[in-house]
């Protein structure tokens, strides 16, 4: 009965029985095979374009033309070193530091009330509570935080409330940070990185603390350690690779981003606005590249000292 | 799962813990909320706190926008063609890292990350200048070509968590069975990596329609709606309209956002062996 | 009896951090068709690796594997007509079990209702008629075991394949599957090979045992040979306990190089006529004997299993052991 119908049946995939049987007698012809597109892509597409970054680094723009001359010359390089750009760049890396070490100051205890404390429901809650802003819009956030931020918006409105005006008056007209209301302020600009980069540094910190295992806690408290000792000496240093990851997230999303600057905050230029502003308005795409390698290589450096300090020993 | 790692006396936290805690949370969530009472605010003219009134009428004055229009139906287009192309490209990446070990694979590995680690701004002008370098003219496509590349990564990571998850003997036994290699495949790994592709799908779709910085660089003159908002972030013209769109964006993201996270959640109750 | 498997000089060789590794070396293998064929041997040994070789998802690197005289060396592992029970059970999750069971009917393209009839059937024959449409997370570790063995067997292999299946149960329901399996395997009458390290599972089950060690075999026979007469001293020591002596102490007490006594064999006596006298070192009750551990001369220690209703010398009381000719099995030189 069905013995008629099964060769039939058969007949159709002898295709495809073929070359999975050539699939399997050549091992390393899958893997190949199915690594080879993606491959493709990022090699032309990302590499590819990377690569042309670097080159045009090296190449400068005709002043009366607005041409790309394409010889190899490091004008570029000499003028990130003028007082403008260097200011530009030791400006962005401060604030980078900054807002990272405020992230990891705020994120902690979050993180670690996740990992050790919240449990079932209330876990689960906080957990969608910190990712969901890690995903939502960026611009809306930012939105938001103009709303907020504004002279004649929310926190001024509290603050007046509550009577301290005083106090934000105060801190606006500190020299360097302050500015004539928050929103146009370096100090907000510093509020607004820490609020959109602190989901991404908080997960990568609970991951690490979650999987501390339990019975090494324990033991610390059974060979005599104080809480305290316990959280110095164990805990911390497990979390590293975590914070360290989370520090990253922090450090080279405010190192590179430009419109956060732009949309709140005083006139000061940081990295991001500077090369968007170079290959744009300015038009001068080689020095743009030029300047963009900057950030690669803060960002180098910052990893090279996280991994001379051991953050990642733990991995 | 996680119970079994749970502290068996674990010390109640203290108020100043469950405070930094719960202020914390306020912290990202208070501007969101802020939105949504914003986009009911009568007020036109600035963003002041309390709003004077409620209204709804800006949200007919929107939905009568063309320009809004314009940029929600460019960003979905351009959301769902770099997603289909990055779910490709994750799945056959994730395909080939995920168990074998070969030369090369943590450069790899290291490559599809990238694009998301580095500062946009990088990736960006990279694309610019390889665009300038080659003379290709801006278009919907080199918006597509950015985006595709940094979604990559959000399918990949997915993919190769569920490849990691399920055990090699299933294969193994699928083809034992007398299951070739594509059948294997339409069998046993599709439907077991299908909620996890979905999930990175919905992710790299949030992740494209509401990305700027790159697309800043590659776009031209063409206006997503996150370039849209950028202008008038920058330079406002009519408030109470970029109030509804933030209320919009916020709705088109957090579902995808939700759905990714609760699709990933039962994809592990479901191959809990 | 004709051949079901024959393994012909098979070696595997993996290759990690740039070190060659022989796991399995060199091995010459004929399973019988009909046979219960146990792959014997501790973890590492490299049974397991013959296992998969034969099921096609290891490929050897040297020598060839033959299925029912066809050389299957280089075919994947869905052309050969082998199935596999595997270790974990390898259910898939995402279908019901009446699917799983009808997986090879399903790709070979048989229609519907009859694979889901003959996956019924072999439910009946698992005694597993009620779960049909259950999914795998929700059975028991017994019951998830005779679902892979029904679905193994559904396209009716002329060989099955069992990796350790009985791994992961516990001692009762392990004992009851062990005679399960073995009335099955009669009532097919097809070959089994089975891999255990458990040489109690070996014993109790197999037709034949290969032992393994370090990826050769060192002894292929039945389970009474096996143990009465090992070729070698790992075998003598893997299967069962075993007093294995070498040297003057071999010699002076059995007359040859290398030999060995099963401790059963051992009685406790009087000083007339006793092979040897020695100190209790050690007594270890088991219930049904107690296990001397009797240090002798030239600082041996011979092991003597005596009845537990007989009474039993304390520890640091003299003894005096004898046994029979018979009770010595000369070995090999190794």
């Amino acid at each position: 009965m069905s013995t008629a119908a099964v060769p039939a049946t058969r007949l159709a995939p002898s295709l495809s029985d073929r070359l999975s049987t050539l699939i399997f007698s050549r091992r390393g012809l899958l893997p190949g095979l199915l690594i080879l597109p993606p491959l493709l892509w990022f090699g032309i597409v990302y590499l590819g374009s990377l690569l042309s970054l670097l080159a045009n680094a090296f190449f400068s723009i005709d002043e009366f033309s607005g041409a790309v001359v394409r010889d190899i010359s490091f004008g570029n390089f000499v003028a990130i070193f003028s007082p403008t750009n260097l200011d530009v760049a030791l400006r962005s890396t401060a604030m980078s530091l900054s807002v990272t070490a405020a992230c990891i100051a705020i994120g902690f205890p979050i993180a670690y009330y996740m990992a050790r404390h919240a449990r079932g429901t209330g876990k689960a809650l906080l957990y969608v509570a910190v990712m969901l802003p890690l995903w939502s819009s960026y611009l809306v956030r930012l939105y938001a935080w103009k709303l907020l931020l504004a002279k004649e918006g929310a926190i001024s409105w509290v603050l007046q409330a509550v009577g301290l005006q005083w106090l934000l008056d105060g801190v606006l007209s500190l020299p360097v940070v302050g500015g004539s209301s928050l929103s146009f302020s370096p100090l907000g600009t510093f509020i607004v990185f820490v609020y959109m980069w602190l989901p991404f540094v908080i997960l990568p910190i609970q991951a690490a603390i979650e999987r501390i295992p339990a019975s090494c806690l324990e033991a610390s408290a059974d060979l005599g350690a104080h809480p305290a000792q316990t959280f110095r000496k164990v805990i911390v240093p497990l979390a590293m690779p975590g914070i360290a990851a989370g520090s990253i997230f922090s450090f080279s999303l405010t190192l590179g981003d430009y419109i956060i600057p732009q949309v709140i905050g005083n006139s000061t230029l940081y990295i991001g606005q500077v090369v968007y502003r170079q290959q744009g308005v300015a038009g001068n795409l080689p020095f743009a590249a030029a300047f963009s390698l900057v950030p690669i290589v803060v960002i180098g450096v910052y990893l090279w000292l996280a991994k001379r300090k051991g953050a990642f020993d733990a991995l | 799962m996680p119970s079994s790692r749970r502290p068996r006396s674990a010390p109640g936290a203290s108020w100043l813990l469950k405070t930094a805690t719960w202020g914390g949370v306020l912290f990202l969530h208070v501007p969101l909320a802020l939105i949504i009472l914003y986009a009911f605010s009568s007020e036109d003219k600035s963003y002041v706190f309390p709003p004077p009134g409620l209204t709804t009428q800006w949200f007919a004055v929107t939905l009568g926008r063309t320009d809004v229009w314009a940029a929600v139906t460019l960003s979905v287009q351009v959301a769902a063609l770099s997603t289909a192309i990055a779910i490709v490209l994750g799945t056959l990446a994730a395909g080939a890292l995920a168990r074998w070990q070969f030369f090369g694979r943590e450069t790899i590995s290291l490559l599809l990350i990238l694009p998301l680690a580095l500062p946009g701004v990088i990736t960006g002008i990279a694309l610019r200048s390889a665009y300038h370098t080659l003379e290709i003219p801006f278009s919907f496509w080199t918006i597509v070509v950015g985006h595709a590349t940094f979604c990559v990564v959000v399918v990949y990571n997915n993919a190769v968590a569920r490849l990691r998850r399920i055990s090699p003997s299933l294969l193994e036994a699928s083809m034992d069975l007398g299951a070739n290699a594509f059948q294997t495949f339409r069998y046993v790994l599709l439907p077991q990596l299908g909620s996890a592709l979905l999930a990175g799908g919905l992710l790299a779709f949030a992740l494209s329609f509401d990305e700027v910085i790159v697309t800043t660089f590659t776009a031209g003159q063409q206006t997503t709606l996150p370039i849209w908002m950028v202008q008038e972030l920058i330079r406002p013209r009519q408030r109470p309209v970029t109030n509804v769109v933030a209320v919009f964006i916020i709705a088109l993201t957090f579902i995808p956002i939700v759905a990714a996270y609760w699709l990933t959640r039962s994809g592990e109750d479901g191959s809990a062996r | 009896m004709s051949s079901a498997v024959t393994l012909n000089r098979v070696s595997c060789v993996f290759q990690s951090g740039g070190k060659a590794f022989r796991a399995v070396d060199q091995v010459d293998l004929e399973v019988r068709a009909g046979e219960f064929f146990t792959l014997l041997g501790p973890s590492g040994s490299g049974k397991t690796t013959c296992l998969r070789m034969i099921g096609g998802f290891t490929l050897p690197t040297e020598g060839t594997i033959l299925i029912q005289g066809e050389d299957v060396t280089h075919q994947p592992p869905y052309a050969r007509p082998v199935n596999t029970v595997f270790q974990d059970y390898a259910l898939f999750p995402h279908m019901s079990i009446l699917d799983n069971v009808a997986y090879s009917q399903m790709v070979r393209g048989v229609e519907r209702a009859v694979r889901e009839k003959r996956a019924r059937e072999l439910l009946d024959l698992v005694r597993l008629p009620d779960v049909a449409q259950r999914r795998p997370a929700q059975l028991s570790g017994g019951q998830r075991q005779r679902v892979a063995l029904a679905r193994a067997l559904i396209s009716q292999p002329r060989v099955l394949l069992l990796d350790e299946p009985l791994g992961a149960l516990d001692l009762k329901l392990r004992e009851q599957m062990q005679s399960e399996l073995k009335s099955l395997q009669r009532e097919l009458a097809i070959s089994f090979i089975f891999v255990t390290h458990d040489q109690h599972e070996a014993l109790s089950m197999s037709d034949r045992i290969g032992v393994f060690n370090k990826g050769r075999i060192e002894q292929i026979a039945t389970p009474a040979d096996l143990y009465a007469r090992p070729a070698t001293r790992f075998v003598a020591e893997f299967v069962g306990a075993a007093n294995v002596l070498s040297g003057e102490g071999a010699r002076t007490l059995t007359g040859h190089d290398s030999a060995m006594i099963r401790p059963e064999l051992i009685r406790l006596g009087t000083e007339s006529g006793a092979r040897t006298g020695g100190t209790v070192a050690e007594t270890q009750y088991f219930g049904a004997f107690w296990r001397l551990h009797v240090a002798v001369a030239a600082g041996a220690r011979l092991l003597a299993d005596v009845p537990a209703a007989t009474g039993v010398p304390a520890v640091g009381q003299n003894t005096f052991l004898h046994w029979d000719d018979g009770a010595v099995h000369a070995l090999g030189a190794a």
